[in-house]
């Protein structure tokens, strides 16, 4: 399959890009709701919107109503997703959500999906439970009672949490906290009892929260796959999040820098324009490369991915520690080729510095990501 | 896609039949290679099997027409190929300045005879070319040539001097840029081709901090080049005193050649090698080969999609120059972490445990890479100016 974009993903990102611009825009969505300090931090609307765009459940099957599409295509939204910063329950519900309820139950699966598909309900992941990704740990348990379970524990850098109507949360059912088996994930309903929530603001003007789990009583019926089986769905909800996070990174590296190369063909200083210095023009020309190149990484990962490639695993970490790094130069950049504008908070290019940081830390950022290309290349 | 998948099956059955196992061993160095020639001679009969296999199917230039020798693949089927020979390790039959450099160049501007005649060579690895571009005083400002070539009638007399010429004391025709019109920088240069054995041309090797002399100073003193070479053959590529847009043409493909776009895959980790050999790896290395693992893994994908979109003309005219910059940049820091991961074995620099010094001469040789084919510096500029649209660049 050649590593470029055929006919109908173009089309897709045309509209993707068309949308966005417009309707997701800096000023109408992430701007807004930040200065009205919405507890959600995005917008209920626009998340309509992606549901009658066909967004929303594009990576749900056509059996299940939604698309049936790949990571690829939902690349591709994500893409521009950040270049427009607009915030959105995509990644989470839409992606990562969606691929583990795809592996659920036909009951799990008509229970939840509709609604993603219309984009009325969103959904969170619960998985972290320190400050830093660290998935191979997770200590909150799953104990069996009656025919169901009980869930206790806590959760940390919960996104969107507090506006989901379900939560993937991922718990052990056996085994020491570092297993890989006895890992088990559950839908857990917003309403459970015994789930409570602490809502923080992110830099990113997102929103998160910390998560207890005390005592949270579940049928056997909200577990997703197989009961002490969990970490293959796991697995697979994480590398769908790491790529799509690293498309999403991808747009927020060529936003920046669109935005940057833009201002150096406009703002003069000593009589020329400073797009005309050698020692800007290398810099500009040097993030260049590494955004195409971070670019080139995501996509194989995501064709990898969507054609189940034993290759995938390796190539997703290399996309997320690459488009990590190729959007953290681009922001830095970019702040520091403004200027003083550059650190206003009127001017959009903080922005982009502020969402990157949090993608970057999201699902395991470039060291975490570098260290398992290490362990998986054999060292 | 099952036309495809057949060719799959095809490519796959005769490389087993025809690429000997010992092309399939990583090649030691650039002597280790085949590069054709009036004068060379094969490393070994399985090098010479090989060849000879690959020139009577086409594959010395898969993506060539047949009427040029090549085996005329679409872009597709070439990558099939790509990615078999890669699967197997198979080595690149014929190394030559005439396929990365003057074929593309042949193909865009050349007229049919001069096809017919030059290309064919070319694939047959009979014609070993040296490109004649840089001068003392003309390296990255290379359109400041002075080289001249006098038209004396149906000849021009050419004199002045080329320097870093790979390989031109080896080779037996070069092509080269020589000015036409004093009066005209871009339009005042020609693009020759002409025999190294023509009188008046003379060679002197220069030696390298590598300890290898692969180039050498070229000197013209009255050397008569025809103006034609038969029936519509003209001695020159492209028209008179337009040799500037073929040699920027040219330039290209050379720098596509240097990035190494669609050979990375094949190199190893060398985080992976030192465990293998039992070796303990410091942490702050370790943290180094891993992060160059990142960029050399997304730097293949990139060389993928690079050759995928240029096959179809997707991608920008300007893209070999950021290919280039990344690749041997990348390629340099390759060498340096070979280097640190070798330790005091890698400095040695003759001895038989290192085959003759090679982690140390191929980190040295690798320092070119920035500067051959146009320095890291001005691959920057020209995508600064050329994609990105910068002013005054
Ligand atoms: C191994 C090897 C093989 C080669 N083979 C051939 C060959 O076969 N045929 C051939 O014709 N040539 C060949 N070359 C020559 C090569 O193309 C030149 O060395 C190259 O173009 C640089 O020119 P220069 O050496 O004169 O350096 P200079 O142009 O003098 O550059 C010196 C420094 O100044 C920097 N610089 C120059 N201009 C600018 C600018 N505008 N902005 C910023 N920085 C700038 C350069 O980047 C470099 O760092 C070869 C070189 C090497 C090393």
């Amino acid at each position: 399959m050649p590593l470029y974009h055929d006919d109908d993903q173009a089309m897709l990102a045309d509209t993707a890009g068309q949308f966005m611009a417009e309707e997701g825009a800096i000023a109408k969505q992430l701007r807004h709701w930040r200065d009205i300090g919405c507890k959600d931090g995005f917008g209920h609307g626009l998340w309509k919107q992606f549901g009658e765009m066909g967004f929303a459940g594009m990576l749900v099957s056509e059996e299940d109503g939604g698309l049936g599409m790949g990571h690829v295509e939902a690349g591709i939204v994500l893409e521009e997703i950040g270049r427009n910063l607009t915030p959105s329950p995509f990644l989470i519900s839409s992606v990562m959500a969606a691929t583990a309820l795809g592996k659920g139950s036909a009951d799990l699966r008509g229970r939840w999906l509709p609604g993603l598909v219309t984009g009325d309900s969103v959904f969170a992941v619960a998985v972290d439970e320190g400050i830093k990704h660290n998935p191979q740990n997770i200590a909150t348990r799953a104990e069996r009672s009656g025919n169901g379970f009980r869930l206790s524990g806590a959760k940390t850098f919960v996104v969107q949490g507090a506006s989901a109507d379900m939560v993937v949360v991922a718990a052990r059912t056996s085994g020491a906290d570092d297993d890989d088996a006895g890992v088990t994930l559950f839908a857990v309903p917003k309403d459970a009892a015994g789930m409570t929530q602490d809502p923080v603001r992110l830099v990113d003007s997102s929103i998160a929260t910390h998560m207890k789990l005390d005592g949270v009583e579940l049928d056997g019926d909200a577990v997703i796959g197989e009961v002490d089986g969990g970490r293959e769905v796991l697995n697979a909800m994480l590398n769908a999040g790491r790529v799509g996070a690293a498309a999403e990174a991808v747009g927020v590296a060529r936003g920046s820098m669109d935005m940057t190369v833009d201002y150096l063909k406009q703002r003069k200083q000593f009589g020329r324009l400073i797009g005309e210095f050698q020692a800007l023009q290398h810099r500009a020309a040097h993030l260049y490369s590494e955004v195409e190149i971070a670019r080139a990484a995501v996509i194989k990962a995501q064709q990898l991915l969507d054609a189940g490639s034993d290759k995938a695993e390796l190539m997703v970490s290399v996309a997320k520690a690459k488009a990590g790094q190729a959007a953290g130069l681009a922001v830095r950049e970019g702040v520091q080729m403004h200027g003083g504008i550059g650190m206003t908070d009127e001017y959009d290019i903080g922005l982009f510095m502020k969402r990157d940081r949090a993608l970057a830390e999201f699902l395991g950022d470039a060291n975490y990501h570098a260290n398992r290309v290490a362990v998986l290349s054999g060292y | 896609m099952a036309d495809l998948e057949d060719f799959r099956a095809e490519t796959r059955a005769w490389l087993e039949a025809n690429c000997p196992p010992e092309m399939r061993e990583p090649v030691k160095d650039e002597e280790d290679v085949y590069w054709g020639g009036r004068n060379a001679s094969f490393k070994s009969d399985a090098q010479k099997a090989w060849f000879e296999a690959c020139v009577a199917k086409g594959y010395t230039v898969p993506s060539w027409p047949k009427e040029y020798g090549g085996a005329g693949l679409a872009p597709a089927e070439a990558k099939v190929l790509r990615e078999e020979m890669a699967r197997i390790n198979a080595r690149s039959p014929l190394h030559s300045f005439g396929i990365w450099m003057l074929g593309p160049a042949l193909l865009k501007f050349g007229t049919e005879q001069q096809k017919l005649h030059f290309l064919n060579q070319i694939a047959r690895g009979e014609i070993r070319w040296c490109q004649g571009y840089s001068e003392p005083g003309s390296g990255s400002d290379l359109v400041s040539l002075q080289t001249y070539g006098a038209d004396e009638g149906d000849h021009w007399v050419v004199n002045g001097q080329k320097i870093w010429t790979s390989y031109a004391d080896k080779c037996d025709w070069i092509f080269c840029l020589v000015r036409t019109d004093k009066e005209n920088k871009y339009q005042g240069i020609t693009f020759m081709l002409f025999d190294m054995e023509t009188p008046g041309v003379t060679t002197k090797p220069i030696k390298l901090i590598s300890g290898n002399s692969p180039f050498c100073e070229t000197f013209f003193d009255d050397v008569k080049v025809p103006k034609s070479y038969g029936e519509g053959i003209p001695g020159q590529v492209g028209e008179v005193n337009r040799g500037w847009d073929v040699a920027k043409y040219l330039l290209g493909h050379e720098r596509e050649m240097i990035s190494g776009a669609g050979n990375a895959d094949r190199l190893t980790t060398i985080g992976a090698a030192m465990t293998r050999q039992g070796g303990e790896i410091d942490p702050v290395l370790r943290a180094q080969l891993a992060l160059f693992d990142v960029d050399a893994l997304a730097y293949t994908a990139m060389g993928e999609k690079f050759l995928d979109e240029i096959k179809v003309g997707k991608a920008h005219p300007a893209q070999p120059n950021m290919m280039k910059y990344a690749g041997t940049e990348l390629n340099k820091r390759r060498h340096e972490l070979m280097m640190a991961a070798g330790g005091s074995r890698a400095l040695e620099w003759d001895s038989e445990e290192t085959r003759g010094g090679t982690p140390a001469r191929s980190w040295l040789r690798t320092k070119a890479n920035s500067i051959e084919g146009g320095t890291s510096e001005v691959m920057l500029n020209v995508i600064a100016k050329r994609i990105l649209d910068l002013p005054g660049a």
